[in-house]
């Protein structure tokens, strides 16, 4: 499985997410630090889940950082993360 | 604790705002940790940068420090803020400012034009 779809796997069965999308940018840091040959470094990821509801923005980040703990062990180098609850 | 905790502990303990960053403020060298000096300067916040670039075990150790994986990280009174996605949403949303200011930090509220 790709990066991409193990990302939005993890999402989906950790979060529940009412809306998701995850887009691999990584063609958009070619030769910025990071980036590799094969690309799948640069990720961002817009999420809307009621899990998130009463948590601040880190720890929503931080809920989404550990379910990704794999990918980031495999080389993902940069993830930027919209997080959001359902009526925000 | 590790000379690396230490240090960093130091930089965040002793100085109000601190921005670990690839670069320097004068040349970042990565978007995300450029996009938080931009924001930083256009503020006039006063900040020290640390170009984790130029250490190893800083680049790391910064990472487990606040058990967050990614840089830029951004410290406000030992406080640590967020990265480039959560700080650039502060600033957007005027969070930001009134943070910093909450916290005794100066701020120049740029004219409306």
């Amino acid at each position: 499985m790709g990066m991409k779809d193990a990302i939005a796997a993890k999402l989906t069965a950790g979060l529940s997410p009412t809306h998701l999308s995850v887009t691999d940018e990584s063609d958009r840091h070619i030769g910025h630090s990071g980036w590799r040959e094969g690309g799948e470094t640069h990720f961002r990821v817009d999420i809307t889940s009621p899990a998130f509801a009463g948590k601040s923005r880190i720890e929503r980040h931080r809920m989404v950082n550990a379910l990704l703990a794999e990918e980031f062990a495999r080389g993902m180098h940069a993830l930027a993360v919209t997080a959001r609850a359902p009526g925000e | 604790m590790s000379n690396v905790h230490a240090f960093i502990d130091n930089e965040v303990k002793t100085n109000d705002v601190v921005l670990f960053m690839k670069g320097t403020p004068q040349f970042p060298m990565c978007g995300f940790s450029g996009q938080v000096v931009q924001i930083l300067d256009y503020l006039g916040v006063p900040y020290k940068g640390i170009n984790v670039l130029e250490d190893e075990s800083v680049r790391q150790g910064i990472k487990d420090y606040s058990n967050w994986p990614t840089i830029p990280q951004l410290y406000v009174k030992g406080e640590f803020i967020g990265g480039c996605d959560i700080v650039r949403e502060m600033f957007q949303s005027g969070e930001l400012q009134s943070f910093l200011s909450e916290k005794g930090i100066p701020v120049r509220v740029p004219e409306k034009g």
